[in-house]
């Protein structure tokens, strides 16, 4: 969902771009003072895929496609505040060489997409995660359902900056309405392709995967390989 | 597995799946326009409908993707190794 130029005005980007170069900043500040060594290159790879995964355009209903936005299953692997960065440097550099997403919108992007898709959608997560047991099936249920959410969310705060700021007759109600109702169909290719990566990437190196530590913690996986992030040994 | 897979097998393999998505899957990506883009078209807010940005450019999409692969991984990479190095030289531990 990268809004292109002119549909926002530009008093509307520029606070959305105030706004994300905040967020931005935290994210940097919390990734410098929590992000492992082991997480850097996973960061990459994180941002690799979903740059990757965001090309794969699948239809959802007539004459509709989605595409997975990436931001919970970020957060899930690398932690919320990487997690939120990796997307940002997806739409940066899909922004600046691919003239994916106006630039002028890049702020509002960075938001709806990074910021909320990855730190609320995080929150979301950590919620699910903490009502239900322990168990890497829960944990992808948990990165899965959180996933499915995050889009409608992100549609939720494009609306208000429409209403805000938006350019063009239609009314803020038929806007929200088509947006949100397509991104809870969007949501469903969101959530699944989200639970199958986590689930893979719990099959082979959990200890990648920063939203499985609490079951590290209780005995649910094993970190056992010597390069394990967070190994006690 | 009984092995576990070693980590830079780890960083290799889910790169290389990340080409072969964006080389391999994406040219056959669906070119129905996204979310967004539709509702803008079908609500006379002046969008253009089918393909992203990607698909405007004389590259093919395979060869734009991959390039867009690598240059996201080494950005990525690089911001946060960026991040997590200015954190070693003020760290406490590391002062003297």
């Amino acid at each position: 969902m990268h809004i292109p130029d002119g549909l926002i005005d530009g008093g509307t980007s520029l606070a959305g771009g105030a706004i994300a170069t905040g967020g931005v900043a935290l994210c940097l500040r919390r990734t410098k003072q929590l992000l492992d060594d082991r997480q850097v290159p996973m960061v990459g790879l994180t941002a690799a895929f979903v740059f990757a995964a965001q090309m794969i355009n699948f239809p959802v209903a007539g004459g509709t496609s989605g595409h997975l936005l990436g931001g919970v299953l970020a957060a899930v692997l690398v932690g919320p505040w990487a997690g939120a960065l990796a997307v940002t440097v997806v739409l940066i550099v899909q922004g600046f060489l691919f003239a994916d997403g106006g630039l002028s919108a890049l702020g509002l992007n960075v938001i709806n997409m990074a910021l909320v898709g990855a730190l609320v959608g995080y929150a979301v997560f950590v919620a699910f995660r903490a009502v239900l047991p322990r168990t890497k099936g829960a944990l992808v249920f948990a990165s899965g359902i959180s996933a499915a959410l995050a889009p409608v969310m992100a549609a939720i705060v494009f609306t208000f900056e429409y209403a805000v700021g938006g350019n063009g007759a239609a009314s803020v109600g038929a806007v929200g309405t088509a947006m949100i109702g397509v991104h809870v169909l969007i949501g469903v290719g969101e959530g699944v392709i989200t639970a199958m990566t986590v689930s893979a990437v719990l099959a082979t190196r959990p200890d990648l995967v920063n939203g499985a530590k609490p079951l590290r913690l209780a005995g649910a996986v094993q970190f056992d390989t010597p390069d394990a992030v967070g190994a006690t040994s | 597995m009984s092995r576990r897979t070693g980590f830079r097998a780890f960083i290799a393999a889910g790169f290389l799946i990340a080409l072969l998505l964006a080389f391999l899957v994406a040219p056959h990506a669906s070119s129905s326009p996204d979310g967004l883009q539709k509702v803008t078209v079908d609500q006379g807010l002046g969008g253009h409908s089918g393909g992203g940005g990607l698909r405007d450019h004389g590259l093919s999409i395979g060869v734009a993707g991959v390039i867009g692969v690598t240059v996201v991984f080494g950005a990525a990479f690089g911001l946060s190794k960026i991040a997590r190095a200015s954190r070693s030289r003020t760290a406490p531990e590391n002062v003297a």
